[in-house]
């Protein structure tokens, strides 16, 4: 098929867009893990200089090495966080998962004419920046926050309990924040599934309990896989929240890179922990893409 | 000599299913009425009517989904009102077939037959048994959205009947297969219900489709029963204007009773025209207005006056060639039209009656049907 220039021009926008905002900022993070910290502006070495012409080039890639990567196999630092930032990752997306699906199934349960206000209610956090609102938590979660206050109030503990600056405190930021990526595919697939579906489960001699577990779980099955990916990948890599609500102790990878980049101000070793992440998450990134793939071809 | 099948003829039969005086609301309307019926076993029972007339509402009440205001639901005497969907002895068949999308065929048909805890030998040949006698065999495997309408429609059938229901009941089986695919369904369904010797009741609102494959049929309209008889009956002795023109194509005329005598009455119809003579039993006193119903294929049509006991000129005002048969419309003086059907024995290029024609309309005296209300 002969395809005119504006058709050409439509088509490689996108793979400009990539290109240009993805691809080459890849590559020049890449290229900083592979460097050496350096006293100078910017902080590393090699720097990659034309002037030298084909000499200068060959002994720029000379210069690269995989230090770094040496350094944070070798560190258990790094390690315990990558390890510690799935572990969080995971738990927050299960606990996601639990309230999400509850929500998702009230959602879709619910008289026709009020759903789309309640999934208003459900988007309607976004309308405020992240950052306020996790800060908003702290307010909540403190010593003497409002949820102490209210807990003391009503009598249920006698001593304000300890949560902020603890991973609990993260857990709740994430969970909290997520949240809605969790409700709205699962609602996607709960409001489409076909009632008549339960009624022959009924009919057929489920009760509802059974028609639940054998019919309604099986078909939001893509919706859950969806939610999962939408909170856990980007959970990984989390930072404001675990530096904002977690503690000294809370070890979350994000917060390393940050802390390599901006207080050591070790550019070469930020980058390598950037890049080990990357790949971390390409696994789940891949099996998402792959399970939507799946939906495509199914509908 | 074999009797024929009418169990509903013998006061001694009793019935499977005995709805009595079933009424059911959803806020202020009644969908269905005040309702009795009985259906007896074997019987292939139709409930036929347009849509909002309550049918689906009394198939969802015998299933179990609605639970009838005031009446009650016996199924072999016992009364099933309290009894779950999940513990009737009695499947449905829905009209969007509501197959399991996740399952494969055979996973679809066993389904009911896990929940009752079967054991899974017997599930096993019970599975591969109804797949033989609906010729799934080869799709086993499948899921549904990789079937045809037709294999759908006949997954469905074969997981509700895989559980060996007393009654089993079929929400508009045949309304997403298109016409030809239909008429085969049709006799199929008619098969498989006499090999099994279940109890069939169909929803329906194509009549064709309550016509040929049921043994009773009830006619409803807004949620009370308008007729309930065999399909031959209903056609050829509606009791009721209602019912002549929803079943089959229909002119009905109206008149007075002049004359009533054993036997038959006669009925002004026309103005200055002599009396139509009508065969019936009923003897309505003279007067009384009354309909009387004619089946086109009843009433000849031909240029010249003919011999019969009925025979009224008017003009050829439409005709509606169907192929095989044409539909003449023909306008009496009083702007009444009578239709009359004649089959198409000779080519159409030698039919002599055309539009504005005068003619005849004829019928005997007991082709048509008197009716009261």
């Amino acid at each position: 098929m002969n395809r005119t220039l504006g058709q050409r021009i439509l088509v490689a926008l996108p793979y400009l867009w990539l290109l240009v905002l993805f691809l080459a900022p890849f590559l020049i993070v890449l290229k900083i893990s592979l460097s050496d910290l350096a006293v100078s502006r910017p902080p590393y070495t090699p720097q990659f200089d034309l002037s030298g012409g084909w000499a200068g080039v060959k002994d720029f890639f000379a210069k690269l090495d995989f230090e770094n990567y040496t350094f944070l196999a070798e560190d258990s630092l790094y390690i315990n966080a990558y390890l510690s930032s799935l572990k969080i990752a995971g738990i927050s997306t299960i606990i996601t998962l639990l309230i999400g699906y509850s929500i998702a199934y009230a959602l879709a349960r619910s008289p026709r004419r009020w759903r789309p206000t309640l999934v208003m209610l459900v988007i309607l956090p976004f309308w405020t920046s992240f950052l306020i609102r996790v800060y908003a938590w702290i307010g909540i979660l403190k010593t003497e926050g409002l949820l102490n206050q209210l807990l003391l109030n009503i009598g249920v503990i006698a001593e304000p309990l300890t949560i902020l600056n603890t991973n609990t405190a993260v857990y709740i930021g994430i969970v909290y924040s997520y949240l809605p990526f969790m409700v709205l595919p699962i609602y996607a697939t709960l409001e489409k599934m076909d009632e008549s579906l339960l009624e022959a489960a009924a009919d057929l001699g489920s009760s509802r309990l059974a028609a639940f577990f054998l019919v309604t779980l099986p078909l939001s099955m893509p919706g859950i896989l969806a939610g999962c990916f939408l909170v856990f990948i980007p959970a990984i890599g989390e930072f404001v929240i675990p530096d904002l609500l977690g503690g000294s102790d809370t070890l979350m990878i994000g917060k390393t890179l940050w802390v390599e980049f901006f207080s050591n101000r070790d550019w070469p070793l930020a980058s390598a922990v950037a890049i080990l992440l990357l790949l971390l998450l390409i696994v789940p990134i891949v099996l998402f893409q792959r399970q939507q793939m799946k939906q495509e071809i199914g509908t | 000599m074999t009797l024929p099948f009418a169990p509903w003829a013998d006061p001694a039969s009793e019935p499977l299913i005995e709805l009595r005086n079933v009424t059911k609301r959803f806020g202020v309307f009644e969908a269905v009425k005040d309702l009795s019926l009985k259906i007896y076993e074997r019987e292939f029972f139709a409930i036929l009517g347009p849509s909002g007339c309550g049918k689906t509402t009394l198939m969802r009440m015998l299933a179990g989904f609605e639970t009838p205001n005031a009446g009650e639901i016996l199924l072999g005497g016992t009364d099933l009102t309290p009894i779950p969907p999940a513990k009737r002895p009695v499947n449905m068949m829905f009209q969007s077939y509501a197959l399991f999308p996740h399952l494969t065929v055979e996973k679809n048909i066993a389904f009911g037959l896990k929940r009752e805890g079967t054991p899974s030998d017997e599930i096993a040949d019970r599975v591969v048994d109804i797949m033989r006698l609906v010729q799934l065999t080869d799709f086993a495997h499948r899921k549904p959205d990789q079937l045809s309408g037709g294999q759908r429609q006949r997954v469905a059938l074969a997981r509700a009947l895989v559980k060996r229901p007393k009654l089993l009941l079929l929400d508009e089986p045949l309304g997403a297969l298109d016409k030809k695919l239909r008429q085969e369904t049709q006799f199929e369904l008619m098969g498989i219900q006499e090999s099994l010797g279940t109890t069939f009741v169909i929803v329906t609102h194509d009549q064709e489709e309550a016509m040929t494959v049921s043994s009773r049929i009830a006619v409803m309209r807004d949620g009370e029963l308008a007729q309930v008889s065999t399909p031959t009956d209903l056609y050829e002795r509606p009791d009721t204007r209602f019912v002549a023109d929803f079943i089959g194509e229909v002119t009905i005329l109206e008149g007075r009773v002049t004359t009533a005598s054993r036997g038959g009455v006669g009925l002004a119809v026309l103005e200055g025209a002599e009396d139509l003579r009508v065969v019936t039993d009923a003897t309505p006193p003279s007067g009384t207005t009354a309909w009387l119903a004619l089946r086109p294929e009843k009433v000849s049509i031909s240029r010249a006056k003919p011999e019969a006991d009925n025979a009224v000129s008017g003009k050829v005002l439409d005709i509606a060639y169907l192929g095989n048969i044409s539909t003449y419309h023909v306008e009496l003086a009083n702007g009444s039209i009578i239709k009359a059907q004649e089959s198409n024995r000779a080519r159409s290029d030698r039919r002599d009656i055309t539009w504005e024609d005068a003619v005849w309309v004829a019928w005997e005296e007991d082709a048509g049907v008197l009716l009261l209300a």
